[in-house]
């Protein structure tokens, strides 16, 4: 995070001409060193193998949806922090766009309610024809 | 560009940050992404959008999953390789995985590049990075016609629910589509970095402005996005 604050500061100080922007821009990219990336790198291997294991191994039931949840986050946390930089972005922007798909999990549990329902239907008229 | 990238008025001593920062960024009656230019913005507020897209395609695949009462096929047993005789489940997902995963790698290490100026490097990098993203979209279209002369159709398959085919054709089809699009654009910045368009200010042949290399920044943006998506893909189609 330390990197974050540095950016704030180095921005706001290079904000006060057009050529100090565009050039200084660039510059501040080049705090992450290629060592960050390389690990990042790395642990997507890893857990891209741990939840391909799941399968492999064959874990049934709340394990393996459990397993498969939580590999999923972190792959998709570190993506999103590091390798599209939301980490070091200002939290007006990461808020901005971390937020709304919120909206998204609201949607998923009315669809859960709706979806016992139908399938309760289903199975009342049809018995388990379908 | 140079009149949408300075707002800030001189004088302001450094933003704050946390809750305080994200109050007074959105409440500057300015621009309220402050050391983002428009062009990330814009690619950002679009991944917002498409992520929309891809979360409805996904809870219309769980909607018809819990609703149906016919069993859904077993995607390990359906998308599995025989192998010198051995049924290895999900091979060729998991090689989709590492492929794509790889790419996101090499798109890292190209954007970085870019902004150290190592131009043929960055350019090299986003090469690998197409031709593994062209690898995927062609495993896929492995997957899909052995699927295919499987019986699998959007309408039905040999093995359970017929939603099954419908869910996995559009799904798969959206994401190979946005990493075709993706190879596409890939090509085009690689070739803009390696002539050096950014260094000389060359004018886009679209747009007609200056690009620099927040470009392949920007680039970077879509391509890790069309990873992210597979990753869920990955987790709710394939392996749930």
């Amino acid at each position: 995070m330390a990197e974050a604050t540095a950016h704030g500061s180095e921005h706001s100080a290079h904000a006060h001409g057009h050529d100090a922007t565009t050039t200084a821009h660039a510059e501040v990219h080049q705090e992450h060193p290629i060592r960050l990336y390389l690990i990042v790198w790395l642990w997507l291997f890893i857990l891209s193998a741990c939840s391909y294991f799941v399968d492999y191994v064959g874990f049934e039931g709340y394990l393996r949806w459990t397993l498969i949840l939580i590999f999923m986050v972190l792959k998709a946390g570190l993506i999103v922090a590091v390798f599209m930089h939301m980490a070091f972005e200002r939290p007006a922007l990461s808020w901005a766009i971390l937020l709304p798909p919120v909206a998204v999990l609201v949607f998923v549990a009315l669809m859960v309610f709706e979806s016992d329902y139908t399938a309760l239907t289903r199975m009342n008229f049809f018995g388990t024809g379908g | 560009m140079a009149e949408t990238t300075l707002t800030n008025t001189t004088g302001i001593g450094p933003r704050p940050d946390g809750l305080r920062g994200i109050a007074s960024d959105w409440s500057s009656d300015q621009r309220a992404f402050k050391n983002v230019s428009w062009g990330k913005a814009m690619m950002w507020i679009f991944l917002l959008s498409d992520t929309f897209i891809f979360g409805c395609f996904l809870l219309a695949y769980m909607t018809a999953r819990m609703s149906t009462v016919v069993p859904w096929p077993n995607a390990s047993e359906v998308f599995s390789l025989h192998i010198g005789g051995v049924s290895v489940p999900l091979l060729l997902i998991a090689i989709m995985t590492f492929v794509l995963i790889s790419s996101s790698g090499t798109m890292a290490m190209a954007v970085m590049q870019g902004y150290r100026r190592n131009r043929k490097m960055s350019a090299i990098l986003m090469l690998v990075t197409a031709a593994l993203g062209a690898t995927f979209v062609g495993m896929q279209a492995f997957e899909w016609t052995k699927l295919i002369s499987e019986g699998v159709r959007p309408w039905g398959n040999p093995w359970g629910a017929e939603q099954f085919g419908a869910t996995f054709f559009m799904i798969t089809g959206f994401h190979g589509t946005h990493v075709t699009i993706g190879v596409i654009f890939l090509l085009i910045v690689a070739r803009k970095v390696w002539r050096g368009d950014y260094d000389v200010g060359e004018r886009g042949f679209f747009t007609s402005r200056r690009g620099n290399y927040e470009s392949v920044e920007i680039m970077g943006l879509y391509w890790h996005f069309v990873d992210l998506v597979w990753v869920f893909i990955f987790a709710f189609f394939y392996l749930w």
